[in-house]
């Protein structure tokens, strides 16, 4: 059994042989990019745009590494790092915008995230002092609502289409789901209102509106996603369970909704965050009140994206106060939405299935 | 072995005597076919099928590929009508009962009888202990812990694996081998016990090993169970088969035919027509 010898590993490079390449310095790249963040701060502070500074310096960089790569490397390895370089870029590129609205939304929404901002409404305040409780609540409530409308109406149709639907009636509900995801949510608030006021007569505002027109957003997010998720669940498991003499519907409801489920969930978060910001559809059919109000069927409803925009739009005198609350009403609202996220990160991690 | 629902008849609100297993031996037919057409929407699959399925015997299906031989298999327990389109001519009966009678539930007709697929699949959600379990839980069937626990252990011994996993039956299905998990996918199938095992390409996807594990579990398995299983291994079907079945298509293409039956021994040492010579002798295929 020992006889054999482990051969001994021949690299390129250690040989002399045709095997050889050039090959850029091992922390070529790090310290390129360093000396680019340097020429970068030092830019700014020269006075120049922080953005612009930023984008000349990773520029330059990126033209120099290939460049140097194309010298030293030969025509293939600088068309990869080329094609690294961009990629890399690009996502940054994407991430700018993101990190950009981030810190000015916590910049300025932190100078009135305090206790009292959580605790008291808008009820008989004028100027400084005050805080979102109301609208908090009332964005709880609304999407909430929405949420419990949207999700079993959103499954049973993508359950419908991915494991019953066939011919005609499959075609038009997949055309009009992809409708419906292109309707303006405004006209969603408008149809809300129509309705209601059908019934309740004109100007009438309740926070189950705003659910409606929200759950009518909803609906196509939740039925795509929980279809994509559903169309994964391999065929296999399927016949598995009729095999065993498992009849249709318990097999969906026992063997494929469970190993779905986990990205069903991520996919009912991300409607929920989805909604959970828009104004136009609830300031139509809720509007605005600065107190407390937790019934849903009765009377106007404050939330925090209305909240945000009123205290933005038509400020009192001095505007501080009410800019103030408008921006730490627009970070609450995205701290609710992070959580959101993380809750169905975590949801994913502990019961996630792996797909063969 | 508990007593469970699961041996109530096939036809639904019929009480027909159920045949006892041990009588099998002196009857000479347990599946029988004839006339068997099946039909995708405008696609003729397979056509005019004649069989008798010897009890507590293996009979393997052989053919190249396209020949209709797991479109066949599928049909013996109506698991083809999960395409759209599929259309059934002829007779399947099962001890005497057609399978495709009006009043027959095909749910009720997979209790009877099982299949185990070509490639493993475990059910992913689910530990050792469910997914053989789930036959007799997804069925909603309500026996005691323990006589559950029986059943599990019954039907891992049965399908050899008892010893590999009785330490970790609350481990996921999907961490197990290839091998292991196509022995726990045999063991879900006894577990609700039917009177017949279907197996398409139950080894294809195992290595040499694991396939041996499978053929000596076959041996095991056909003094309890009817067992037609579709190999592409010609070996295999040799060594492991008392019965075997040789599909082809025309010269024209599909209709899948059956081309010779007999046993093993005949159609491996002294066929009877020349295409089944050609390609058990590997001349074509």
């Amino acid at each position: 059994m020992s006889t054999a010898q482990p051969p001994v590993p021949v690299l390129p490079g250690t040989t002399g042989s045709e095997l050889t390449a050039g090959k850029l310095p091992q922390r070529a790249v790090p310290a390129v990019y360093g000396v680019a963040a340097l020429a970068a701060v030092g830019l700014a502070l020269a006075g120049m745009n922080r953005a612009l500074a930023i984008v000349l310096a990773a520029a330059v960089a990126g033209v120099f590494l290939v460049g140097w790569a194309w010298l030293v490397e030969g025509r293939r390895r600088a068309i990869d790092r080329l094609v690294t370089i961009s990629v890399t870029s690009a996502f940054f590129a994407a991430l700018a915008p993101l990190v950009s609205l981030v810190e000015t939304v916590a910049v300025k929404g932190s100078a009135r995230f305090d206790a009292e901002f959580f605790t008291s409404s808008m009820r008989n305040v004028v100027g400084e002092g005050g805080g979102a409780y109301h609208a908090i609540l009332g964005t709880l409530i609304i999407t909430g609502l929405a949420t419990l409308m949207s999700v079993p109406i959103g499954v049973l149709t993508a359950i419908y289409l991915v494991e019953y639907g066939r011919g005609r009636l499959k075609t038009a509900i997949t055309f009009f789901v992809d409708l419906m995801t292109g309707i303006p949510s405004i006209v969603a608030g408008l149809f809300a209102f129509a309705v209601f006021a059908i019934f309740f007569g004109p100007g009438i505002r309740m926070g189950i509106m705003g659910a409606v027109a929200l759950s009518i957003l909803m609906i196509p997010i939740v039925v795509r996603s929980t279809e994509e998720m559903l169309k994964i669940v391999p065929n296999s498991l399927r016949e598995a369970s009729y095999a065993l003499g498992v009849s249709k519907w318990r097999t969906i409801v026992k063997v494929v909704l469970p190993t779905a489920l986990a990205g069903m969930i991520t996919g009912i978060v991300v409607a929920i965050a989805r909604v959970i910001g828009e104004t136009a559809p609830l300031l139509v059919t809720v509007g605005a009140i600065t107190s407390v109000n937790g019934d849903p069927f009765n009377g106007r409803m404050s939330n925090l994206p209305v909240f945000s925009y009123d205290s933005y739009r038509s400020p009192g005198v001095p505007p501080e106060p009410y800019l103030q609350r408008a921006w730490a009403a627009a970070l609450a609202l995205i701290i609710i939405v992070l959580a959101l996220n993380l809750v169905a990160r975590l949801v994913y991690r502990r019961y996630g299935t792996h797909l063969r | 072995m508990p007593e469970t629902e699961l041996g109530q008849q096939i036809a639904t609100g019929t009480a027909v005597a159920t045949p006892d297993p041990s009588s099998r031996g002196g009857r000479t037919t347990h599946l029988r076919v004839k006339g068997l057409n099946v039909h995708y929407g405008d696609f003729h699959a397979v056509a005019d099928i004649n069989m008798d399925i010897a009890p507590n015997a293996v009979t393997a299906l052989i053919g190249s590929s396209g020949c209709g031989k797991s479109t066949f298999l599928r049909s013996l327990n109506r698991m083809h009508e999960l395409i759209p389109g599929a259309r059934t001519e002829g007779l399947v009966e099962l001890d005497g009962q057609d399978i495709y009678a009006p009043d027959v539930d095909p749910v009720l007709v997979r209790r009877k009888i099982g299949m185990v697929f070509q490639s493993p699949n475990p059910f992913p959600t689910m530990s050792i202990y469910d997914n053989v379990a789930a036959g007799i839980k997804l069925n909603g069937s309500r026996i005691s812990r323990s006589e559950l626990d029986g059943v599990v252990e019954w039907a891992l011994k049965g399908a050899s694996l008892w010893d590999e996993v009785k330490d970790r039956l609350k481990g996921p299905g999907a961490g197990l081998s290839g091998g292991q998990q196509q022995r726990l996918c045999i063991a879900r199938a006894i577990a609700v016990q039917p009177e017949v095992i279907l197996m398409d390409e139950p080894a294809s996807a195992l290595d040499p090993i694991a396939t041996q594990a499978i053929e000596d579990l076959l041996l095991e398995l056909k003094k309890d169970y009817t067992i037609v299983i579709v190999t592409h291994n010609m070996q295999q079907a040799a060594r492991a088969s008392d019965y075997t079945a040789f599909f082809n298509v025309g010269p024209d293409g599909p209709p899948g035919r059956l081309i010779e039956f007999d046993t093993t021994q005949k159609i491996f040492g002294a066929p009877s027509n020349e295409q089944t010579a050609a390609y058990v002798t590997g001349r074509f295929g």
